[in-house]
């Protein structure tokens, strides 16, 4: 009895789930998601390294590379806010699920060749 | 009649986590309980020695999905003690919003799935869907749904700004409104009534001996919260713990109902005393000494213990979960009442096993 | 306003002898203690077992220096609710107590092939 009014309303409204995947929610401006780089400032510092509480992620001056295991990350943003440089920046989205685990490695190209190129 | 030994769990259909009793019945009642841990240890307190207690911050915080906030709250408090921080009031303000807005949550999943353990399918779908609301608050204040991530050794990481905050409020309003449209079907059901009234109960006398803690020990008729202790921003709000005398798993459960709004009105008064400033101060030096450091999570009391040694890395990590705590009150329930009233019974000290197993 | 977070000093803490441990605890339940739980941590020759009471929130300990591989009786007989986490810091710190009247054998979280206590570096659980 008590539930009357409320199976009543339930009927008259509209859904409270979504047809996932054809509608999708909107995220909210400040959501923690996938982690991204630009490599372009990124000064290899490896600070995003120390401070990551999963140690997702690696830096190897030499080869000039910053790799992230996506799988390890918990979305903390502890790296985004460390970066001296801050080019290290969160998508509002989580990263979608694939079949197969993979590293995301990006190589910074040298700048020597960018920086004659502009002058 | 002969005893009969019967495995209870750690996959039961109601028991959303992995505990085991091996129960010894005679004539479908109980007559003694054993419980059997160990399915989700992860040994999390010994990452202690290879993490810094900056990261530590973001492991505890993994110790349960549910009180995440609280728990990294405790830990930074503890560090905050050791290194003689004090933490900037607006920080505080924060930290006891968040506090209670995973209050609300943890207690609206809690009443989904005691609902469900009754066979109230539909009403564990009504009360999920009102925790839909306030985890999107998380989601929008914090960036994370359940695990948000906004504590730091010295204050906070996210600001609350004034639009997210009426926003906050409106839908609280709505939480409100919608939970109390389910008071009668939970709280005032015959069939509700028929198995919680009377079922498992704890008097104060053994609450108290038996260390229970959280609405378990407030449903005995013992008003302690770690809240009172003033911790975060809680000695300038006005607030009562609920408390309940019965003692039996309807008390329990009014007590967890009654905290959802006490909870919303705690909402009501640290939005409407936020003072301005910093977030957060920097934190100077190294954690050394030892500290014990409690606050209440939606479950019950927390504890930890930290011992650090001006080093980077802590000696020590010891976290006293409030489930923990509220096994040896359990094991007392459960001799003397029916086989078919063990799922609700257990599910009424709310359970977390990743908790108590660390 | 009692403090939440308590640091360790000698207002809130005794240090007691391991054989003390037992009528100090009951002394505690007589002027109305509540058994909270107990800590532990490694030392360089001993184990630190803390016990934590508390009475209208306020938190008392009690420090034991137990040295390593020797026994300490179980409070289990003063506060029944102890055995849990006596277990627990048995299996994790290799700590024995004497007289729990649910022994877990080491096995509370852990599974008969571990040999060695986890939280501890020497200590051995089982031979």
């Amino acid at each position: 009895m008590f539930m009357t009014k409320t199976i009543l309303k339930n009927l008259l409204t509209k859904y409270a789930t979504r047809l996932y995947p054809f509608q999708k929610r909107e995220t909210f401006a400040h959501s923690r998601g996938e982690l991204k780089i630009d490599m372009e400032k990124c000064i290899l510092c490896g600070v995003c390294q120390m401070r990551c509480p999963s140690q997702c992620i690696k830096v190897d001056k030499q080869a000039k590379t910053w790799e992230v295991d996506p799988f390890s990350c918990v979305y903390c943003g502890v790296c985004v806010e460390a970066c001296p440089v801050k080019c290290l920046y969160q998508e509002k989205l989580y990263r979608a699920a694939v079949a197969e685990k993979d590293m995301v490695m990006h190589v910074q190209q040298p700048k020597e060749t960018a920086e004659p190129a502009a002058t | 009649m002969a005893k009969t030994v019967l495995p209870f769990g750690p996959q039961h259909p109601v028991l959303p986590e992995p505990l085991h009793l091996t129960l010894t019945i005679e004539d479908e009642i109980v007559k003694e309980a054993i419980p059997k841990l160990g399915y989700v240890h992860r040994g999390l307190e010994k990452l202690a020695e290879i993490r810094d207690h900056n990261q530590m911050i973001y492991i505890v915080e993994r110790v349960c999905g549910i009180c995440s906030c609280l728990h990294a709250l405790c830990y930074c408090q503890g560090i905050e003690s050791l290194m003689g921080l004090e933490v900037p009031s607006r920080a505080k303000y924060l930290r006891t919003i968040w506090s209670e807005m995973h209050r609300i949550h943890s207690h609206l999943l809690w009443l989904g799935l005691f609902a469900d353990a009754f066979g109230f399918e539909s009403l564990f779908m009504q009360f999920w869907r009102i925790r839909e609301r306030v985890m999107d608050l998380q989601e929008e204040t914090a960036g994370n749904r359940v695990i948000l991530s906004v504590n730091q050794v010295g204050g906070v990481r996210r600001d609350i700004s004034a639009e997210s905050a009426q926003w906050i409020l409106d839908t609280l309003k709505t939480v409100e409104k919608e939970t109390l449209q389910l008071k009668s079907t939970i709280l005032d059901d015959y069939t509700v009534k028929l198995r919680t009234v009377g079922k498992g109960v704890l008097t104060k006398e053994k609450a108290y001996e038996l260390g229970a803690a959280g609405p378990t020990l407030r449903a005995s008729g013992i008003a302690q919260d770690m809240r009172q202790t003033g911790y975060a921003a809680y000695s300038e709000l006005d607030f009562a713990p609920v408390v309940e005398t019965d003692g039996d798993c309807y008390a329990r459960t009014t007590v967890r109902f009654n905290e959802i709004f006490q909870a919303i009105d705690l909402i009501r008064q640290a939005f409407s005393k936020l003072p301005e400033g910093e977030l957060a101060v920097k934190p100077k030096g190294l954690p050394t000494g030892e500290v014990v450091s409690r606050v209440e999570q939606p479950r019950g009391e927390c504890l930890y213990y930290i011992r650090g040694a001006g080093k980077k890395f802590l000696e020590r990590v010891r976290i006293r979960t409030p489930t923990f705590a509220n096994i040896p009150p359990l094991l007392d329930m459960l001799p003397g009442c029916d086989l078919a009233d063990v799922p609700v019974l257990i599910l009424t000290i709310d359970p977390c096993i990743s908790c108590t197993e660390r | 306003m009692i403090d939440s977070a308590v640091v360790i000093n000698e207002e809130n803490t005794a240090e007691v002898r391991p054989d003390e441990v037992i009528t100090l605890s009951r002394e505690l339940k007589d002027e109305g203690f509540r058994f909270v739980t107990m800590s532990s941590a490694e030392l360089e020759e001993s184990i630190c077992v803390l016990y934590h009471f508390d009475k209208d929130l306020e938190l008392r300990n009690l420090k034991v220096d137990v040295p390593k591989g020797s026994k300490i009786g179980s409070i289990a007989s003063v506060y029944s609710c102890a055995f849990l986490v006596e277990n627990e810091i048995k299996e994790h710190f290799g700590v024995e107590f004497d007289g729990i009247p649910l022994d877990f054998q080491g096995m509370l979280y852990s599974d008969e092939e571990v040999q060695k206590t986890p939280f501890c570096n020497i200590g051995i659980k089982r031979v």
